[in-house]
């Protein structure tokens, strides 16, 4: 048997303007949330909704530049790759992400592009 | 709604200070247009002297650039002295024919020099001594002349006399009198003066009565009385002023020898105020800068319509500014009958310093060449203090009481909190060593910048820098100030009084002005920010939830799993059996799973999805009650108990008092959260001694306490002070909180700022000065307004609804 990559299934979210800038919204998922992220600049990115440190939704931090506060302790990730600032150490799974035509898509393979 | 106009004749010190009091009270009241004859924007007046002598330049004294006007909307229109004033219109028109409506005129055109009516008087040459202009005339005539003359030897005409021998002119000075100063100083002073300024190679003819100017062309001599000349390519005329009334008279305004104006600077017309020297106030004109800023204090006031500001008069004090020359003078300098003289002379060392006694009572000072205490003494005069126990040593001044050992102190280490520094602006020695620590200043320009302290004459400057020297050490280091977060090298205070002066109203705006090193700041900058613009413009700033902590985004408290706590507002902790009933039933409909008694007597129902919030709101709303705000930098609770409705100690009914202290404060934004209890009696039940603001009830009333906290450092409250009415235990609270709000640092709680601004600074802003803590009231009502809006009601009728839903629900 080979091992095939997984197609990347892509989901549709809607229009960016449902995600205030510098804000989040939450994609509900069984195999656990997803936060999408909009950057001022229109970016969106998307992280596992779980903080590394003791599981705080991220979607409820403060966002700024390209980086998120997780509201229960204030780790910092980064919003492209979910890795914490130093000196906190841990990483948040990063999914991919797309605009078209000003909506919104995500891949929930994590990881892959 | 259109907003009401404000036209401002004259551009002038006084004009200028009531606007900039104006806008500090009521930034956005009026369209506010400003009409000046000068061609140039608002500048320091008194400060000519020394540009005339050449230690500053024109520059130096702006002290409303064009640029400022802008940034604060107003219209200046410079160049354009107002011709008409049409009351029965209410119009005014200008030289160069505008004409525009108002709907309050205030009128501040200052004064204008008396010129002696001699024969020559109009032949070019011969000026007066006033403004920009003449300063320039009197340069220019200094490079192209040698011989001057100033006729008048009082404050003015020594200052003009003194400038223009720096520019190299040979200057003699006339005056009428045997001597100098005679309306500031006793002859023995004015004696010590005059041969001070001779030795500087000043010419003096006294008792010499001008009797005409003689030229050709040009001024050539001024000939007196008794038949003598002396040449002259210059003649300035200093023998005093009067106040320009002619624009008031034409509108038919009523003048006696200045536009008459009441207690609240109004004229005989409602609809116009008046201020500065071309008013005349219980039958007095003022001719220095302190009085008509407490003039303009008054009538900002009013024009802010506050309406509880009152002008009484003024005691004036004088200072030459004449470098090298120390003289002061105040009140009844020459004595008489009644009153008794101490007097200290010392030729040799050139010092006089004569103190003049009615009734026990300082009436009058005058000091040469050793002034130093001058600030003392006006302040006892002011107070009418009973000096018979310092009597002994007065004329040495305030170092040396009580006990000798002051030694090594200098004179501001001595002088007490409330002693005024800065007579022009009315700053005291408390409000200077706040700002140096608070703001962390350092030089003598931040102080003259945040206090205004040495902005006027500059005869203080030396007290300033003594305060700054013992304030911070010897040697002037920088204070750690601490930047606001790591985007910035601002300190909270700067950053806090750049959005007010700079008029930042968004995030945006501070980012930019202040050059912020991150382009949309972070998680600890944006949601002081976010406070610090909502406390400083209430009306025109838009609350940011994405620079809030999700607690205020979401109006409920995020708990450890993800979920929220929800606690409805309890007022006062009184409740019914229906109020009991709705939050049962709604734990029951929500399937809350913990039900729990807080420690700020409310009650707690925790474990709710984010969806969910909006709808136990909506139950809870219609159910009448509001957000308790438990999760907000806001008005927490009001702790109760039963006080005198059961309790058989209880004096007053502490619970009413409560729920009428919740009702004013909810909904308000602080710095950090905010907490209050009302006890019956002073056994305290309800712990009002570690709260933000405690009452507690007395036989007489209420005592208000401050700056309490039970958290992580226990901190009992101090004493405010003591009340008689429920509308006043309103009044002080509310007045406490505004003060709080304006001036403390984001997430600082009462109990650190009252203990870094001290106690006597709150009890002097909230009890002591009844006009300011009736306007940090009516300030806090005014905010409220917009505060007490239920942002569960908002939240359960659709408002921020994307807050609340997720985007999409997947199975995967
Ligand atoms: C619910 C409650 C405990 C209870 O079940 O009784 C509570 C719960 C919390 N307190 Fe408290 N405090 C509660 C009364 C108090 C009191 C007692 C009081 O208010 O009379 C104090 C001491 C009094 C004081 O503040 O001076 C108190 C001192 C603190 C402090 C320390 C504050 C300090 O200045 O040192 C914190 C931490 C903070 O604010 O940074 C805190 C923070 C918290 C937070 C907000 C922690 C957090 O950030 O999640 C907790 C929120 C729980 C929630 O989601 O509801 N809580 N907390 C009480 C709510 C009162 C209310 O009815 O609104
Ligand atoms: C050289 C000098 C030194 C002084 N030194 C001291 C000192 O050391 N200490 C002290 O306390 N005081 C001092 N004073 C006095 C002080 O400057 C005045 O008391 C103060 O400026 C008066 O303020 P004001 O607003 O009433 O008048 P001003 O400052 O004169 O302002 C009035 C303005 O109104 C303008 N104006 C007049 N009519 C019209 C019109 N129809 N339309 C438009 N504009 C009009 C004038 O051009 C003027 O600019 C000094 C004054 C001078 C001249
Ligand atoms: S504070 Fe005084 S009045 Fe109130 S309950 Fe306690 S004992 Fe009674
Ligand atoms: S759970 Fe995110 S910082 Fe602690």
């Amino acid at each position: 048997m080979s091992a095939v990559m997984p197609e990347p299934t892509w989901v549709a979210l809607g229009p960016i303007d449902s995600i205030p800038r510098l804000g989040a919204r939450v994609l509900r998922r069984d195999g656990g949330d997803i936060a999408i992220f909009r950057t001022t600049d229109d970016q969106v990115f998307a992280l596992l909704n779980r903080c590394p440190h003791k599981g705080g939704p991220l979607s409820e931090g403060i966002v700024y530049g390209r980086t998120v506060a997780c509201p229960l302790h204030n780790w910092c990730l980064d919003l492209a790759t979910g890795q914490a600032k130093a000196p906190d150490e841990g990483c948040a799974p990063s999914f991919p992400v797309r605009v078209e035509d000003g909506h919104v898509l995500v891949s929930l393979t994590p990881g892959a592009d | 709604m259109q907003k009401e106009k404000l036209v401002l004749i004259g551009n002038g010190m006084a004009g200028m200070r009531t606007i900039e009091e104006l806008l500090r009270l009521e930034p956005a009241l009026y369209d506010i247009t400003v009409f000046g004859a000068e061609p140039h924007p608002n500048y320091n007046r008194i400060l000519l002297s020394p540009v005339l002598s050449g230690e500053k330049t024109i520059d130096e004294i702006m002290l409303n650039t064009r640029a400022w006007y802008d940034e604060h909307g107003i219209t200046l229109h410079t160049g354009d002295p107002v011709t008409d004033i049409d009351r029965k219109r209410r119009i005014v028109k200008s030289r160069s024919g505008r004409e525009l409506p108002y709907d309050r005129l205030l009128l501040a055109t200052g004064s204008y020099p008396f010129m002696v009516p001699v024969p020559g008087v109009d032949l070019p040459g011969v000026m007066g001594y006033r403004d920009i202009a003449d300063v320039d005339a009197m340069i220019a005539a200094a490079r192209a002349h040698q011989q001057a003359v100033v006729i008048g030897g009082g404050l003015l005409g020594l200052e003009a006399a003194y400038g223009l021998q720096q520019q190299g002119m040979d200057v003699t000075v006339v005056h009428l009198l045997d001597t100098l100063m005679e309306r500031q100083l006793d002859k023995p002073a004015a004696a010590l003066l005059q041969a001070s300024l001779e030795s500087r190679g000043l010419r003096f003819l006294m008792q010499a009565q001008t009797a005409a100017i003689e030229g050709t062309d040009r001024v050539e001599r001024v000939r007196f009385k008794d038949g003598s000349a002396v040449p002259a390519d210059l003649v300035v005329m200093a023998v005093g002023i009067r106040p320009n009334i002619a624009l008031a008279q034409a509108a038919g305004l009523y003048c006696e020898r200045g536009i008459v104006v009441d207690d609240t600077m109004l004229t005989y017309d409602p609809r116009i105020y008046a201020i500065g020297e071309c008013v005349q106030h219980r039958g007095q004109c003022y001719g220095l800068v302190a009085p008509l800023f407490e003039q303009a204090k008054v009538c900002a006031n009013h024009l802010a319509r506050l309406g509880y500001g009152r002008y009484q008069g003024s005691v004036t004090s004088t200072k030459l500014k004449v470098t090298g020359i120390d003289l002061f003078s105040a009140g009844n300098y020459q004595g008489g009958e009644g009153c008794e003289e101490i007097l200290f002379q010392d030729p040799g060392a050139g010092v006089y310093k004569k103190l003049v006694i009615r009734d026990n009572k300082l009436d009058g000072a005058v000091l040469y060449g050793d002034t130093i205490d001058g600030a003392w003494f006006f302040q006892l005069m002011r107070q009418g203090t009973d000096i018979s126990g310092l009597r002994e040593n007065l004329l040495f001044g305030q170092a040396h009481l009580g006990d000798a050992g002051h030694g090594g102190q200098t004179q501001a280490a001595a002088m007490s909190d409330d002693m005024q520094v800065c007579d022009c602006n009315g700053v005291c020695k408390g409000e200077i060593v706040r700002a140096i620590t608070s703001k962390g200043l350092f030089t003598l320009d931040d102080v003259k910048l945040h206090t205004k302290a040495a902005a006027s004459c500059g005869s203080c400057t030396g007290l300033v820098e003594q305060l700054l020297a013992s304030t911070l050490g010897s040697d002037y280091s920088a204070p750690e100030a601490k930047p606001l977060c790591k985007c910035t090298d601002y300190t909270h205070d700067q950053v806090r009084a750049a959005i007010r002066e700079q008029h930042l109203t968004s995030i945006g705006a501070v980012l930019q002005a202040l050059d912020w090193r991150e382009p949309d700041g972070c998680h600890v900058c944006r949601p002081a920010l976010n406070y610090y613009l909502l406390s400083a413009w209430p009306n025109e700033t838009r609350d940011d939830g994405q620079s809030r902590f999700i607690n205020e985004r979401a109006h409920a408290n995020i708990q450890k799993d993800g979920t929220y706590s929800v606690i409805p507002r309890i007022f006062g902790g009184e409740t019914s059996p229906q109020q009991l009933r709705a939050i049962a039933d709604a734990a029951d409909k929500y399937q809350v799973r913990t039900v729990k008694i807080t420690g700020g007597q409310r009650i707690d129902l925790l474990g709710l999805t984010k969806e969910q919030l909006p709808h136990i709101w909506k139950d809870l709303t219609d159910a009448g009650f509001v957000s308790g705000h438990a999760y907000g930098k806001a008005l927490r609770t009001v702790k109760t108990c039963v006080g005198s409705e059961w309790c058989r100690f209880g004096v007053q009914n502490s619970t009413k008092m409560g729920i009428e202290l919740e009702e004013l404060t909810w909904g308000s934004w602080t710095p950090h959260k905010f907490k209050m209890a009302v006890s019956g009696c002073p056994r305290n039940c309800a712990e009002a001694t570690i709260k933000d603001f405690g009452v507690v009830a007395i036989e007489s009333g209420w005592e208000l306490h401050v700056g309490g906290n039970g958290g992580v450092k226990v901190r009992a409250t101090d004493v405010l002070c003591r009340v008689e009415t429920p509308e006043q235990v309103k009044e002080y609270c509310g007045a406490f909180m505004q003060v709080y709000r304006e001036e403390a640092r984001y997430l600082e709680r009462t109990a650190p700022w009252v203990e870094r601004v001290g106690i006597a600074y709150v009890k002097k802003r909230v009890v002591e000065d009844e006009v300011g803590r009736k306007a940090l009231y009516k300030r806090f009502l005014e905010s409220q307004k917009l505060a007490q809006v239920d942002p569960w009601k908002e939240r359960a009728t659709g408002a921020e609804a994307h807050e609340f839903t997720s985007l999409r629900q997947v199975n995967a």
